[in-house]
């Protein structure tokens, strides 16, 4: 049972592109239809889980569908799993890539693929934009994050802090507004 | 060499235990600590970034295992995934039984409805921020800096960007061979 969790995420980590969510497909197919390790209502709070806690969400399944099958033993099972396709991979590209780094071709075609980058990093912003509640502390922190870190005031780590921080407070106050008019 | 192994581990535990919302949201988190550390400029961070959307697996763990292998070759990759995994692992592990009430705690709700539109205004600047540093070149000559603007990067910009709008989730792969492509023909053919 331990191989069968290593292989079927050695798999879904091996053929899927373009990161964690364009692995939900196939972790629904070998977890719920195939081995039916999980039912679809716990299909459905892994991703619902993965949204609201740290981390990517191919770890977060692999932990939680391990742990349902096989206790901590299966999740590590499966994140061994999930993860060694990625990790043999790059460290094959990494060593290719030293080699060629400084390519003159190599280089003009970087030049061009570093836009790229920036185009999915903004895709990416205004995708994420676009499932905000749209209220005036999101406007707010939507403004105070991208202002303190174009100019470089703070590191990445406090601002997700301070922006979980006000978000707290905000509850407690909202929490605090609404006991009151009852 | 120790020393080295528990700064990848423990950095990329801090990155693994902040990110909230997928493996965009990671790219901010890992240009301000790999770049303010000095283990990598942000030209070569961009390009292990590259790498690491279009290559197979959990993105996470791609570039994680890039940074690491760059510093410190195979146990320098092993110790930043384990970094990287570790907090999410730890977190599932003790939330997976309590998870309606943990989902419903008002603590819980409240840092996250902060933390999700900070990290969205967060990962908007780092997207400007490797634009603008592609779009300007610095260019050391001896005894004074030159700004150069790169007109052929506006150029790449416009055309890949406009082809995201016109066919909405395109695959990250199709966005670095384009460009790529774009890249070599403006800057080594013409």
């Amino acid at each position: 049972m331990y191989f069968k969790l290593f292989w079927t995420f050695f798999k879904i980590g091996l053929f899927t592109f373009g990161g964690g969510y364009a692995m939900i497909p196939f972790i629904h197919k070998f977890a719920v239809d195939k081995y039916k390790w999980i039912t679809e209502q716990e299909f459905m709070d892994i991703i619902a889980i993965a949204e609201s806690t740290p981390g990517p969400i191919a770890i977060n399944s692999a932990t939680y569908i391990g742990q349902k099958v096989k206790g901590v033993r299966g999740s590590l099972a499966a994140n061994l799993g999930v993860s060694l396709p990625s990790f043999i991979i790059i460290i094959l590209i990494a060593a290719f890539f030293m080699q060629y780094k400084n390519n003159v071709h190599v280089e003009y075609a970087f030049q061009g693929i570093r836009i790229g980058v920036s185009i999915l990093v903004l895709n990416a912003a205004i995708r994420m934009y676009k499932k905000l509640d749209k209220s005036y502390l999101s406007y707010a922190l939507i403004s105070l994050g991208f202002g303190l870190l174009l100019f470089d005031l703070l590191s990445v780590v406090y601002v997700i802090i301070i922006g979980g921080a006000i978000g707290i407070i905000t509850q407690i106050v909202k929490v605090r507004g609404d006991e009151n008019v009852d | 060499m120790l020393i080295k192994l528990l700064e990848l581990f423990i950095t990329f535990f801090k990155i693994g235990a902040l990110t909230f919302g997928g493996g965009y949201a990671m790219i901010p988190l890992i240009t301000d600590e790999v770049v303010s550390k000095g283990w990598q400029t942000k030209e070569v961070l961009i390009d292990f970034i590259a790498i690491s959307e279009s290559t197979p697996g959990v993105f996470a763990v791609n570039i994680s295992t890039f940074i690491g292998y760059e510093q410190y070759g195979v146990f320098g990759a092993m110790f930043s995934t384990l970094g990287v995994i570790i907090p999410s692992f730890i977190i599932i592990s003790f939330i997976a039984k309590a998870f309606t009430k943990f989902a419903d705690n008002k603590y819980v709700i409240g840092f996250l409805n902060g933390v999700k539109p900070i990290v969205v205004g967060v990962i908007f600047s780092v997207g400007i921020d490797f634009l603008i540093s592609s779009v300007f070149k610095i260019k050391e000559i001896t005894l004074f800096r030159e700004i150069i603007f790169d007109w052929k990067t506006i150029v790449i910009f416009a055309i890949v960007f406009s082809l995201t709008k016109v066919k909405e989730r395109m695959h990250p792969i199709f966005i670095v061979v384009l460009s790529g492509i774009l890249g070599y023909v403006l800057f080594g053919i013409l």
